[in-house]
């Protein structure tokens, strides 16, 4: 009885590939169950892109959609508020929007597809309150240095009309730029990037 | 007997014992009450009928049935159609792609109307079967004395209207002699399809619905067959393991 | 990186030095009869199917709203919108029926070789409790979803309670904290089929495998192998005829689960509903007080004990002879150890009496199944035509219910009486595979 001969190379073989394709089993089960966190339909549905109507917006005014339960700022500025961007670059934090806080296509001083349109997603990159706006260039009791942009009541965080941060200030970062193509000449999709839009 | 032999007899024994029992108790539950039904011959895997269905639900139905539980845009995905498609061809509320069908139906004027709300159809299929609803559809015939003016004989004294009468044509019932009980229904009327045209056209909705009642059987069935395979390799490589191990039981 | 496992092996066996021994009493040097058959692979896909239900069971929970007025909505919305939370609730539904169908197996695995003769009374006294409080839990569990037969199952379960005398009344309302099943109803029963009751049950599912491990498995031989000669291969003190449970038994329990699995993914994937006996029709049509399904009937796994109720008419003015009835059938399953004297354990070596006595009794119970579940309303006009469909369905199941009452009658006076002859019983486990 005891001294049956066992065959160790098969066994191990076997417990081996066994285990292998069990534990294969358990992970491809794990998975389902991963997934199930994701993001719904329901909540895809509801943070579906935002079609936005600026065809009423007048120069220098704000306006404000909701995407994905976040405030997206729609501004439309004038000439002299986009003449003033370059000369800031030596008090901001990134002036050439090098940290990824925008698409790729979006570049350049106005950090936008169309210079006139500035869109932005309206948190602070501090603490996450939404910065509130304050357009003309004029001394401000913040700064009386102002051009223009975008200042959080929370820890005086101050922006630029690009969404680009000051240096000096609790924020680290710009301000994010969301993904958005133009549809037509008064329409916005915010969400959706041109290329995809195809 | 050997010992292999008498597994194998229980085996085999067990096997046909499980599906026996699955065929008769379908059987059962599915003959339950009614007149006999007509295969709906439901097939997820015809794209083509499940598009004409989701055609006629949009054009016939959607007046008053609402789909709470079914989005567009899953109709879309499932369906082989694009965003364009059916928001230009299926949504005629105003919905958005995203959101669920929900008929435009006021709930309080359909009450009045009909003296019930017309009921929600997303798991219509699911409570009464495909072949309760293809064969409700077949057997609407026209009775005055009912205040919607149609009847129906697989669902007696349905307060629902016909909307479809226009493409079947219009029935009438034949009665038995000396009773009120319906023997036959005849076409008194055609209507703009033949009667197998008008058939497939009710096969077609019918298994729309059944999509709609459960989308998710789609994926059941892409994936059950590879979850099987699995499952089977792995048995056998158990089966050779515990072989090996009790070569030590004497 | 083995001298890094043996380290860490060795910090937690310091740490915890009852561990390692544990592990051995119940797995490596637990010596389980070698000659296990089919029926002995139940055990171990119960706990699987009861690990399955708590996994799935916490990923729905996640999703799942309770209340009456969203419960049934939220059960589609996990459906279709909710990534893959189609298969986990088919795991969950499909679960809960094979449970029943593991533990009935299980448990006639137990008549058939004695396994609740003495020594293991306990096990299965903790088994039949394990039984009750997964009845409870599934009664419950079904009414979640919110759909019409939830709502009337509920009412109908509810009501039994009515029929106990003078408290009857208030005992149901105290129990739905209603004047009908509602929002309250089914908040306290969430708060039973996900915290309490699994926490009893595992409890009890511990406290029967321990007792099982302290006394030993039974075996198809219903020969008591720690009787019997000592030494193996393994340990020269142990029984000559038990193997360590780990490795040949959780191997042989592996082919077991495989198997198993089979045929839950293709219910799973194939067959969700089962034909309606899994998750039934009525229960696509969210729940209505004001309408009741027109063939109302619990789940499949509580139809025997149902038609048992349905077949005990009421009597003196009270319809608590059925309740009665219904919850005896369990009461004497917990109190079979006493009811059979019988000296023999496995069918194998027992009178004809006992073994054609133990037929009729599995045929009763299932042929009660379907009664309940109004098989045989259908099927007696199918096969005799016009015919009084309520008396023959009554008389045929009141027959079943005398079948299943008679075994336990039966069986306390064949072993008592001496009427059964059985035969010799070997010193040693005989056949294995």
């Amino acid at each position: 009885m005891a001294n049956e001969v066992v065959d160790h190379g098969r066994r191990r073989f076997l417990t081996a590939t066994t285990s292998v394709v069990g534990g294969v089993g358990v992970v491809a089960a794990v998975v389902p169950f991963i997934k199930s966190w994701e993001p719904s339909e329901r909540a895809k549905a509801a943070g579906a892109p935002v079609m936005a109507d600026i065809g009423k917006i007048e120069l220098g005014q704000k306006v404000d959609y909701a995407w994905r339960g976040l405030p997206v700022f729609v501004v439309r500025r004038t000439k002299d508020q986009l003449a003033v961007l370059p000369s800031l670059a030596p008090r901001l934090v990134d002036p050439n929007s090098e940290v990824d806080q925008q698409p790729t296509y979006i570049k350049g001083p106005a950090r936008s597809i169309k210079p006139e349109w500035l869109v932005l997603i309206g948190i602070c990159t501090h603490l996450g309150c939404v910065p509130e706006f304050f357009p003309q260039i004029k001394p401000e009791p913040f700064d009386p240095n102002w051009k223009g942009g975008f200042f959080c009541p929370c820890h005086k965080s101050r922006y630029d009309l690009s969404g680009r941060v000051f240096s000096g200030v609790p924020a680290p970062k710009n301000l994010q730029v969301p993904p958005y193509h133009f549809v037509d000449d008064t329409h916005i999709q915010i969400g959706v990037d041109p290329k995809e839009a195809g | 007997m050997t010992k292999r032999q008498l597994l194998m007899k229980h085996i085999l024994l067990s096997i046909t014992l499980a599906l026996g029992l699955l065929a008769g108790s379908t059987q059962v539950l599915a003959s339950e009450g009614g007149p006999e039904l007509p295969s709906a011959g439901v097939n997820l895997r015809d794209q083509a009928s499940l598009q004409r269905g989701a055609r006629l639900f949009f054009n016939y139905c959607v007046g008053c049935h609402s789909l709470k539980f079914q989005r567009y845009s899953r109709i879309a995905e499932d369906l082989g159609l694009t965003e364009k498609e059916v928001m230009d061809n299926l949504d005629f509320t105003g919905a958005k792609f995203g959101e669920p069908v929900i008929s435009h139906m006021p709930e309080d004027a359909a009450k009045q109307w009909f003296g019930k709300a017309p009921p929600d159809l997303s798991l219509e299929v699911r409570a009464k079967t495909a072949d309760w609803v293809y064969g409700y559809l077949n057997s609407f015939y026209l009775d005055p004395s009912r205040p919607v003016g149609w009847n129906n004989t697989v669902f007696p004294n349905a307060s629902m209207p016909f909307p479809l009468w226009e493409l079947q044509g219009v029935q009438t019932a034949v009665r038995k002699p000396g009773s009120e009980d319906v023997e036959k229904l005849e076409l008194s009327r055609p209507g703009r399809m033949t009667p197998a045209q008008y058939q497939q056209a009710a096969r077609d909705l019918t298994n729309f619905l059944a999509y709609v009642s459960e989308p998710a059987a789609l994926q059941r069935h892409a994936y059950g067959i590879w979850v099987i395979l699995f499952l089977a390799f792995f048995t056998l490589l158990a089966y050779a393991l515990k072989k090996e191990y009790w070569k030590d039981v004497h | 990186m083995a001298n890094v496992f043996t380290r860490m092996g060795d910090w937690v066996n310091e740490r915890a030095p009852g561990m390692m021994p544990a592990y051995r009493k119940h797995m490596t040097e637990y010596y389980a009869p070698k000659n296990f058959n089919l029926w002995y692979y139940f055990g171990s896909l119960a706990l699987l199917v009861l690990v399955n239900q708590i996994v799935t069971g916490i990923f729905l929970t996640m999703n799942y709203k309770t209340s009456a007025a969203e419960a049934f909505a939220s059960v589609e919305y996990i459906m279709r919108d909710v990534e893959w939370g189609w298969l986990i609730r088919y795991m969950h539904s499909t679960g809960a029926s094979l449970f029943f169908v593991v533990v009935f197996l299980h448990m006639f695995r137990g008549l058939m070789y004695g396994s609740y003769k003495k020594p293991r009374e306990l096990v299965w006294l903790l088994g039949m409790l394990i039984f009750l409080v997964l009845m409870a839990e599934a009664f419950m569990g079904y009414v979640l979803p919110w759909g019409n037969m939830s709502f009337w199952g509920a009412k109908v379960i509810i009501s039994l309670f009515g029929t106990i005398p003078v408290i009857g009344g208030t005992l149901v309302e105290w129990i739905m904290g209603d004047y009908l099943p509602a929002d309250a109803t089914l908040n306290r029963f969430f708060a039973l089929h996900v915290i309490a009751l699994p926490l009893v049950l595992l409890l009890l599912v511990v406290l029967h495998i321990a007792a099982l491990h302290e006394v030993g498995s039974n075996n198809p031989d219903g020969v008591e192998i720690k009787k019997g000669p000592k030494g193996n291969r393994w340990d020269a003190l142990k029984p000559a005829d038990g193997i360590p449970f780990h490795p040949y038994y959780t191997v042989k329990d592996l082919v077991g689960v495989g198997f198993f699995l089979l045929i839950a993914a293709f219910i799973i994937f194939f067959a969700p509903t089962f034909g309606g006996w899994f998750l039934e029709h009525d229960n696509f049509i969210p729940a209505n007080n004001l309408v009741t399904p027109s063939h109302i009937k619990p789940v499949w796994y509580f139809t025997p004990f149902y038609a048992i109720l349905r077949m005990i008419p009421s009597f003196f003015g009270t319809a608590v002879w059925g309740v009665l009835a219904m919850f005896g059938a369990i009461a004497l399953l917990f109190a079979l150890p006493w009811i059979d004297a019988g000296k023999v354990k496995s069918v194998r070596y027992r009178g004809t009496g006992f073994k054609v006595a133990l037929g009729l009794f599995a045929a009763s119970f299932i042929l009660l199944g379907a009664v309940g579940a109004g098989v045989t309303a259908e099927v007696i006009p199918e096969w005799f035509g016009d015919v009084d469909v309520t008396f023959w369905e009554n008389l045929f199941g009141r027959l079943m219910t005398l079948i299943y009452f008679g075994y336990f009658v039966f069986l306390w006076l064949y072993t008592r009486r001496g009427w059964e002859t059985t035969r010799p019983v070997p010193e040693r486990v005989t056949t294995h595979d």
